[in-house]
């Protein structure tokens, strides 16, 4: 009954050679903090990262006519858009820059966060069949989209830095702090899609939220307005949204006119640090069961 | 040397019993919940009668170089125990001691990237299973030859045909090198040939001295290749014992479920929405007599009875060998103008079969009911049936056939 199923020819490169003592994992129910913060962990699985990564990166553009470009057609559509509405018809301030390059030097930024929690949100419910069927830590799902996201920053940066020199600007020494403040914007995207992927995998209705409130968010963060127009001590306050301070930093960094808003920085900066926590924390105390639910 | 792999020791996991085809709740049913209980830690205390234990106790040890087939119905806790040891899920209680690097070859394409190409779905894919980039580059090539496709290394992943796809995944996972191989169901892919070639694959790894655990349907395939074996039952070991002998146990099991009351099966499929039930499967010979028992070569009927009638209900029934491999399938959405479909609505389907075309010997009928486009009831093993010796296209069958199959054919010879 059975013809198929005989003994098959045996190996002939023979026993494998002794491996060095392998060591033995034991796996229990878990309580509290555990895999996130466990550098070993990710070590170990360092290669993952950086395959899932390039994954990322290379199917984001892969079939689409436009390819990398749509990495600078967003903010560019959305800096024609906003000059022509909050600049000329609503005639918003825009500390006497102009409005275009007031709003692209923001949106850049903006762009890079607001995808990375679009996508990022996403990633473990997207990614459902390799989070049911296979063990890695379930970090690099949202941070591989957010690495991503810096080949698209780097690509929108050097076309509004073209444009900047275009128009007759020079930036000053202020630009050496762009890596500081990507490093922020960076940090509160993965603290923030780290938890909402999380609650994602237990609520869809995150899919449903996160695109409302990207647009509210964009209305808090001085986008289309300088926080200049904010009255203290709400503008100090209103940094600690993480995007308060990356937004206006790269404004002064990359125009090089304005004062150094150190305070918003400073703010955001620290405000960056406990979303990244927050957020890792909730991610690290619900992994265990991703699979369950996912 | 005799080194402990596997060591398990009162392991059970259990899940939350939730609305059937709602695995995850609402963010209101969450808010409401908190609402109510604003002091609760968390979610609601469990009770007791909530939970459903998907294995509990299992206390077993491997030994490396064992090969285990891990066998038993749908909802055994077999992938269950799977999870658990490839670190997919935790347990809720006890500990699994896993000693050595594990690996786990997937579902088919588990981990493709369709955008990607074949290349580059090579090195993703050996990266989710665990190896080393620069393992995979000192591999690519025998993993290449090995899926048969050189030719087409830089063609998106989606332009494979699903037998390619097969390959290429079969082929990363084949060369993944761990101590331990967890294998869930992935081997009934591809053509004969290649399923030969996975089959003299796993044969080697298994020779090699590697610890392999298996699960299958196919009792065929974990026959040939596994020298253990284990029945779960309801998430307890019902029998370990070499694999002949558990392989009985699980046909005395399936026997054992098939004459019981349907209604009371516990492992039916998970996704069906339960609307209505199978309640009962017979196969008549059309002579009459004893439901089960059919003559080869005669008509036969094979009838399924449900608990509610709803409408435009389909049925697909498969007929499966002692050995766990599938003979053929009875499809009602594969319409045909044969077909009659009555205008009261009822809880029965039938499927006639004009001359039953198996050789004798036991077969059990596995069944699908679907209506208003979803699966609704599922059933392994729904009815166990004896093909007793007949005449087909008025010939006798040989004593010694082989194969499960007999057809009606006319020979024309020299003198």
């Amino acid at each position: 009954m059975v013809s198929t199923m005989e003994t098959l020819a045996p190996d002939e490169r023979g026993p494998a050679a002794p491996a060095p003592q392998p060591e033995t994992l034991r796996l229990q129910p878990t309580r509290g903090f555990s895999r996130v913060l466990a550098p070993r962990e990710l070590w170990r699985y360092r290669d993952l990262a950086g395959q899932i990564a390039l994954r990322d990166i290379t199917v984001r553009y892969r079939q689409t006519a436009l390819g990398g470009a749509w990495a600078v057609l967003q903010p560019i559509g959305f800096m024609v858009v906003f000059s022509l509405i909050f600049g000329n018809v609503a005639g918003l301030s825009s500390n006497g820059l102009p409005y275009p390059l007031f709003s692209l030097a923001a949106l850049v930024p903006w762009t890079f966060f607001s995808t990375a929690l679009l996508l990022g949100s996403d990633s473990l419910v997207s990614n459902s069949a390799l989070v049911s069927k296979i063990y890695f830590p379930r970090i690099f799902m949202p941070a591989g989209v957010i690495v991503a996201g810096f080949v698209d920053l780097a690509i929108s940066f050097v076309i509004l830095m073209i444009i900047v020199f275009a128009w007759g600007f020079v930036p000053s020494v202020a630009i050496l702090t762009v890596p500081l403040l990507v490093v922020i914007a960076a940090a509160a995207a993965l603290g923030t899609t780290a938890a909402l992927s999380a609650i994602n995998v237990r609520y869809r209705d995150v899919r449903y939220v996160v695109p409302f409130a990207i647009q509210m968010w964009l209305f808090i963060t001085p986008v289309v307005y300088p926080s200049s127009q904010i009255d203290e001590p709400w503008r100090t306050l209103s940094a600690i949204n993480p995007m308060v301070g990356v937004v206006e930093g790269f404004r002064w960094a990359t125009l090089g006119t304005g004062n150094a808003p150190w305070d918003l920085i400073g703010i955001s900066a620290l405000a960056a640090v406990v979303f990244l926590f927050a957020g890792l924390a909730y991610f690290d105390r619900t992994e265990r069961a991703f699979a369950d639910f996912v | 040397m005799t080194d402990v792999a596997i060591e398990t020791s009162q392991l059970g996991k259990s899940y939350t019993l939730g609305v059937k085809g709602a695995g995850y709740g609402t963010l209101r049913e969450a808010i409401v919940e908190k609402a109510q209980r604003p002091f609760g830690r968390g979610r609601r205390e469990k009770k007791s009668s909530d939970l459903l234990w998907a294995l509990k106790d299992l206390s077993l040890t491997i030994h490396s170089g064992e090969v285990v087939g891990l066998i038993g119905h749908n909802g055994a806790g077999k992938s269950t125990l799977l999870k658990i040891l490839s670190r997919i899920t935790e347990p809720s209680t006890g500990y699994a001691d896993v000693t050595g690097r594990v690996g786990s070859l997937l579902e088919v394409g588990t981990g493709f990237h369709p955008e990607l190409t074949g290349r580059e779905n090579i090195f993703l894919n050996g990266a989710i299973l665990g190896m080393r980039r620069a393992e995979i580059r000192t591999r690519f090539d025998e993993i290449v030859e090995f899926a048969e496709m050189e030719r087409f290394l830089d063609t998106p992943v989606k332009r494979y045909s699903s037998g390619m796809s097969v390959r290429l995944a079969f082929a990363v996972a084949a060369h993944l090198e761990p101590e331990i191989l967890l294998v869930d169901e992935v081997l009934a892919v591809g053509d004969a040939s290649f399923q030969r070639k996975s089959l003299g694959k796993m044969n080697e790894v298994a020779k090699e001295g590697r610890t392999v655990v298996f699960v299958s349907h196919n009792l065929a395939i974990i026959q040939a290749l596994c020298t253990r074996g284990i029945l779960l039952e309801r998430g307890e070991v019902k029998a370990d014992a070499p694999i002949l002998e558990a392989i009985d146990s699980y046909l005395r099991t399936l026997e054992s479920a098939a004459s019981d009351d349907l209604l009371e099966r516990t492992d039916r499929d998970s996704r069906g929405y339960d609307e209505t039930l199978v309640r009962r499967l017979e196969i008549h010979d059309a002579s009459g007599g004893h439901p089960n028992v059919v003559v080869a070569g005669r008509p036969a009927t094979i009838a399924v009875d449900v608990t509610e009638p709803l409408p435009t209900m389909e049925c697909q029934l498969t007929i499966v060998n002692s050995l766990g491999q599938p003979v053929c399938t009875f499809d009602s959405e594969m319409n045909a103008p044969v077909d009659v479909r009555e205008n009261e609505p009822g809880t029965r389907l039938e499927c006639r079969i004009e001359s039953l075309p198996l050789l004798p010997g036991r077969y059990r009928i596995d069944v699908i009911v679907k209506a208003k486009r979803h699966i609704q009831d599922g059933l392994q093993a729904a009815a166990l049936f004896d093909v007793e010796p007949g005449t087909v296209g008025d010939r006798p069958m040989a004593a010694e056939a082989e194969g499960d199959v007999v057809l009606a054919h006319s020979w024309r010879l020299p003198a």
